[in-house]
């Protein structure tokens, strides 16, 4: 047994249980009909604290004394929303180190016992049938109640369904590991809670869960509740039997296979360096056994295990900043200054230009207009960008009518007068100051005073591309990341004399084009090449010295970074790598070295370190890993550094640079930085981006002297 | 003209109606919307006749009084495409007040009459909580300058006083009579499972207290006494004669039918509840407008050829007791006829203004499958600013159905096509 604690907290928005009494033809009786409702609107889903908890118990209280004796009990939410499960907040909310895992046992039996006493039907002696009637979202402990019920009726409307847990830093642990895997099988079980939460949190809709068997049957959202009751009222005359339809689950082999592919599947994308799916794991094993009561007992125990973990309080704080931070840029000017967009120009018609008028023809649905001075590189453009038009037709992202839209609005010119009329110009031009200047001055000439000029620099100044304009204040940086479809991350560049409503502009574009902006001051490669580009000449450095490319490329491993550094070399290119590291170790020579191994590689035509062997495995390029290692041999007695010193150094760079960073206001705070490096980069939500994993290591106070962030807000509370 | 009705017209057979069950303004639907009324109506009538192919809808035309809101921007069409019908299938608006339903019906009878369709959903939706009867309504001011109307005839309440004026041998206790048995009839109605068929239940939600399940309707009130009805203030005049007792409600409510030429009712193998005989409408005072059933029904039973003692049921809309009475008076019927509102009328049930006429069709529907000795039905009603609303239906249980001159359809189709 654990310390009792009171679950007391303040804050939490408490989720109704409002029990009515339906009446339903030719029943044994009314059926109670609890809504769960947090008496906001769809924007403020209901959600499971303590209180809530407790109001669910009392509902059945009441509905046992309910005269006449019920028949069922149905659970049904406000519109829109089922329940979204636990209160994230609560866990947030406790910040004394000593009662957070005492508080989240407790919170953890609560949730079980309400769930258990709900759904077990047990009323007074009797045992009536329960029904979950899932109207719309369902995540968490709001699936785990519908799991917990007799049965389930989903929506046809339901937009999202699933166990986030994994992917926060947590288990299902009101049910959803033991419950899950013995409805719909240990197979299509770990495809919901371990492939889909790490899989950028990916959900089902509602005629998804139901193929997958979570539901007895779906029904079209338009009169659901209504169609819902008459389905439970045929269950309750006999009519139909939805547990007798279900497809039975396989168990033995195919319970192990099933869980040793989630292991396979975690190990990819983790490399053991978060918990939370191993447990989940571990859970959905023992499911296959384990009676209830211990079944249920281990998740709570995994849940207070979870709850005091480093990668929970970094992935909440994650969490909080992509649904919070990233959406309202911090530092950001007035959104009423911002003003319309109604025609693109792109200056460029290479792989980035096509890129960018793809993002803008789509999103914003203007004109888009590019130019280059190549008739046989422009026309080659354009059609690049009909053809992933076309493509969006074909995945059936976009309608005929949509793709014809946009084919016509995207056009090419070898003259830049065609953007007089533009009111946002890009250019994605060769990364060189002088070119770039030219092309904006040339630009000035032809647009309007206000019109956007934005650059989509990785590297250069901003400010200088600007200086020798008559408007320089119409300038920005707008850097998007490869892929540009892909990467949700935008880094929206303040150069010396950017005006807030170009800004306001810019962050506002950005928003159409549903990307997540994140405001930096114009310094060489922004925030997230210069991390990676910090960090990559740690893992170059030590290849250099002669370690083992492998040995060091997988050095990071432990930190569960979603590719290593050498992969992610070969994904941004060595030529950009390498223009982005030439600026940095002009700037901050001491910082930066040389990037002569990165120089030779891209010398030697090598687009990748790695290359296919004929046995068709992944090997090292030994061409590219001869042109990584150095001419000149390490100083004699030295030793090549082994994984756990390349990881170190790498980190200890990373800290180092954030702090120079955050001294040079690059950005505001350091949330920042872990936003970028989030969506930017791909970092994990259980590194919280970076900064809390540096902290809670202890690497930021050796190196710096200080922690990015006081304990308690991105790690535990201490 | 249209291939299908060269040379005649098509008999058109009612397939099917329903409707929610009425609530009281500011009760069970006080947060439900009036589109979800309608949609809800929409999807029974094609659920309850599965083998009528949705895309077979030609036609979704849907009354509102009050075309705002939820109940604005061609509720017709909107409560098509939320119902899921295909988006092939259009819809439209229509208004006549609290004959809104049944010109509805009329309307896109008549064009399945001349072959333009085939099949048709009709209906009407009335949130008067949402909606009071006039809300937006900008009335011109020659209105008042030139006394085009009494300014009674604005406030229904006072042209039903209007009525007793003009009628003085329906008094206060006539009127307080006719509603005790209104209320009578329900219950009897309810209690033998007459009402409940056409129902579907709405689920309806309450913000401070969830979702609940409505089946039956609000407004009746079965423990009304004569002595209660009496106690009633009389708040359109002092020492008037009309009560909320004596009147319908405010009311939300929705109501939709099936309507489908003979032929192709019969392709589909849909039911023929009723068939179509003719309808009247009919302008009057709009300060008198409950006389209007009177002219109406008077038109229509001239232009079918029948006769008042052909009709052997009726339902009337009860907006007013005096109302009704008027016309009985008027037709030499008893107030307590047995063939007059068999399940009881709007008094008890609720008078949801553009719903409620195809609440009308669909009981007089199950009374003539009851009651196959009867060969005709009609029903009535009156409407705001002086006019009246009559449909005659024939009963197919009837034995003659279909073979005499007064059925219009069958009359023409010896036509040469």
């Amino acid at each position: 047994m654990t310390t009792e604690v009171t679950l007391d907290y303040p804050d939490e928005v408490v989720t109704a249980a409002h029990a009515r009494y339906v009446t339903l033809p030719e029943a044994a009786g009314p059926v109670a009909l609890i809504t769960l409702d947090n008496g906001h609107d769809h924007t403020r889903p209901s959600t499971f604290g303590p209180a809530g908890l407790r109001a669910l118990l009392a509902a059945v209280a009441e509905i046992e004394t309910h005269d006449p004796p019920v028949a069922a009990v149905a659970v049904t939410g406000k519109p829109f929303i089922f329940s979204v499960g636990a209160d994230l907040g609560f866990r947030s909310s406790i910040t004394e180190a000593n009662r957070v895992r005492p508080s989240l046992d407790a919170l953890g039996r609560l949730g079980h016992e309400a769930f258990a006493r709900l759904a077990s039907g047990r009323l007074g002696g009797r045992r009536v049938p329960t029904f979950a009637l899932v109207n719309g979202a369902a995540l968490g402990g709001g699936l785990e109640l519908a799991l917990h019920c007799d049965y389930r009726a989903l929506s046809a409307g339901i937009p999202a369904l699933a166990f986030p847990e994994v992917f926060l830093g947590l288990v299902p642990a009101w049910g959803g590991t033991q419950l899950l895997p013995n409805l719909i099988g240990a197979e299509a079980a770990v495809s919901v809670i371990i492939d889909n939460a790490l899989s950028q949190n990916r959900t089902l809709r509602g005629s998804k869960a139901f193929d997958l068997g979570i539901g007895d049957v779906l029904l079209e959202p338009a009169d659901f509740l209504e169609e819902a009751l008459a389905w439970v009222g045929r269950v309750l005359r006999g009519e139909i039997d939805p547990a007798a339809e279900r497809r039975p689950v396989q168990r033995g082999a195919a319970w192990a296979d099933a869980v040793a592919r989630g292991r396979a599947l975690a190990d990819a994308k983790l490399h053991g360096a978060a918990p939370a799916a191993y447990r989940a794991l571990d859970l959905i094993a023992l499911a296959e056994t384990a009676d209830r009561d211990s079944g249920f007992a281990a998740e709570t125990q995994a849940l207070a295990d979870l709850s005091v973990s480093d990668e929970l309080a970094a992935g909440l704080y994650a969490f909080d900043l992509v649904q919070k931070r990233a959406k309202r840029p911090v530092g950001g000017p007035d959104p009423a200054l911002a003003r319309p967009v109604t025609k693109v120009g792109v200056v460029g018609a290479g792989l980035m230009a096509a890129q960018l008028a793809l993002v803008f023809a789509h999103r914003l649905e203007v004109p888009v207009v590019l130019t280059d001075i190549d008739a046989e590189r422009l026309d080659a453009g354009v059609a690049n960008v009909h053809r992933e038009i076309d493509n969006l037709l074909l995945r059936q992202r976009i309608t005929a009518d949509q793709a014809n839209r946009y084919k016509a609005n995207v056009t090419g010119s070898l003259t830049k007068d065609a953007f007089a009329d533009a009111d946002l110009v890009i250019e994605a031009v060769f990364e060189d100051l002088a070119v770039k200047q030219a092309v904006f001055a040339e630009l000035e000439a032809m647009v309007a005073p206000t019109t956007v000029l934005l650059t989509n620099t990785s590297a250069l100044s901003v400010t200088e591309m600007a200086a020798r304009l008559t408007h320089p204040e119409r300038v920005a940086g707008l850097h998007f990341f490869n892929s540009v479809s892909v990467l949700p991350l935008v880094e929206v560049v303040r150069a010396a004399r950017t005006d807030d409503a170009t800004i306001a502009t810019t962050l506002a574009v950005a928003r159409k084009l549903k990307k997540d902006a994140v405001l930096v001051a114009d310094a060489p490669a922004f925030v997230v090449n210069r991390l990676l580009t910090r960090f990559l000449g740690e893992v170059l450095g030590a290849a250099e010295q002669g370690a083992p490319i492998e040995q060091v490329d997988h050095a990071l491993d432990p930190l569960g970074l979603p590719m290593s550094p050498l992969v992610l070399l070969s994904l941004v290119g060595p030529p950009v790598a390498l223009h982005v590291a030439e600026t940095l170790h002009a700037t901050f020579p001491d910082r930066f070295r040389a990037p002569t191994s990165l120089a030779r590689l891209v010398e030697a035509g090598r687009g990748s370190v790695y290359t296919t062997s004929p046995d068709d495995t992944q090997i090292v390029d030994p061409a590219a890993a001869a042109a990584l290692r150095s001419a000149a041999q390490p100083p004699t007695g030295a030793h090549p550094p082994t994984a756990t010193e390349v990881r170190e150094a790498a980190l200890r760079a990373l800290a180092e640079e954030i702090h120079l960073m955050l001294a040079e206001k690059i950005v505001a705070e350091a949330a920042d930085i872990d936003l970028c490096m989030i969506l930017g980069a791909g970092w994990p939500f259980h590194l919280g981006g970076i900064t809390p994993y540096l902290d809670r290591t202890g690497i930021s106070e050796a190196v710096t002297g200080e922690r990015f962030a006081p304990p308690g807000v991105a790690t535990p509370p201490r | 003209m249209f291939g299908s009705a060269r040379g005649s017209v098509r008999d058109v057979v009612f397939v099917d109606g329903v409707r929610t069950p009425f609530g009281k303004a500011k009760g069970v639907y006080a947060e439900t919307r009036a589109d979800d009324l309608i949609v809800r109506v929409i999807r029974e009538l094609l659920r309850r006749n599965p083998s009528l192919p949705p895309e077979r809808v030609d036609e979704v035309a849907i009354a509102a009084t009050t075309q705002i809101g939820d109940q604005g921007l061609t509720i017709g069409r909107i409560a098509g495409v939320l119902a899921g019908l295909p988006e092939s299938v259009p819809g439209y608006a229509v208004d006549r007040m609290c004959a809104g339903a049944v010109t509805a019906v009329t309307t896109t009878a008549s064009s399945i009459a001349v072959g333009a369709y085939d099949v048709a959903v009709a209906g009407g939706v009335e949130h008067m909580g949402r909606h009071p009867m006039g809300e937006g309504a900008d009335l011109n001011p020659r209105f008042v300058a030139e006394r085009l109307v009494d300014p009674a005839a604005l406030v229904m309440g006072s042209t039903a006083e209007n009525v007793h004026d003009r009628y003085p041998a329906i008094t206060r206790a006539r009127a307080d009579a006719y509603a005790l048995a209104s209320q009578e009839k329900v219950a009897k109605a309810y209690a033998n499972g007459q009402i409940q068929p056409d129902l579907v239940p709405m689920a309806a939600r309450h913000a401070d207290s969830g979702w609940e399940l409505v089946t039956a309707d609000e407004p009746p009130r079965p423990t009304t006494t004569l002595a209660g009805l009496a106690e009633l203030r009389t708040p359109f005049r002092p020492h008037g004669r009309v009560t909320a007792g004596n009147s319908a409600g405010i009311n939300d409510g929705a109501t939709g039918c099936l309507l489908a030429a003979v032929e192709v009712a019969a392709e589909l193998g849909l039911p023929a509840k009723m068939t179509l005989v003719g309808y009247g409408f009919a302008g009057v005072a709009p300060e008198v407008m409950g006389v209007g059933p009177i002219p109406s029904t008077q038109k229509a039973l001239a232009r079918t050829g029948l006769t008042i003692d052909d009709i052997g049921l009726f339902e009337l809309n009860e907006a007013f007791a005096v109302q009704v009475l008027a016309f009985l008076d008027h037709f030499g019927i008893a107030d307590d006829d047995p063939r007059v509102n068999r399940y009881g009328g709007a008094i008890a049930l609720g008078h949801p203004l553009a719903s409620s006429g195809v609440r009308l069709m669909t009981q007089l529907a199950r009374q003539f499958a009851e009651h196959p000795e009867v060969r005709y039905g009609l029903t009535a009603m009156c409407v705001g600013l002086g006019m009246g609303a009559t449909t005659v239906w024939e009963n197919p249980h009837h034995d003659a159905a279909g073979n005499s001159a007064a059925t219009g359809g069958t009359a023409t189709a010896t036509a040469t096509s």
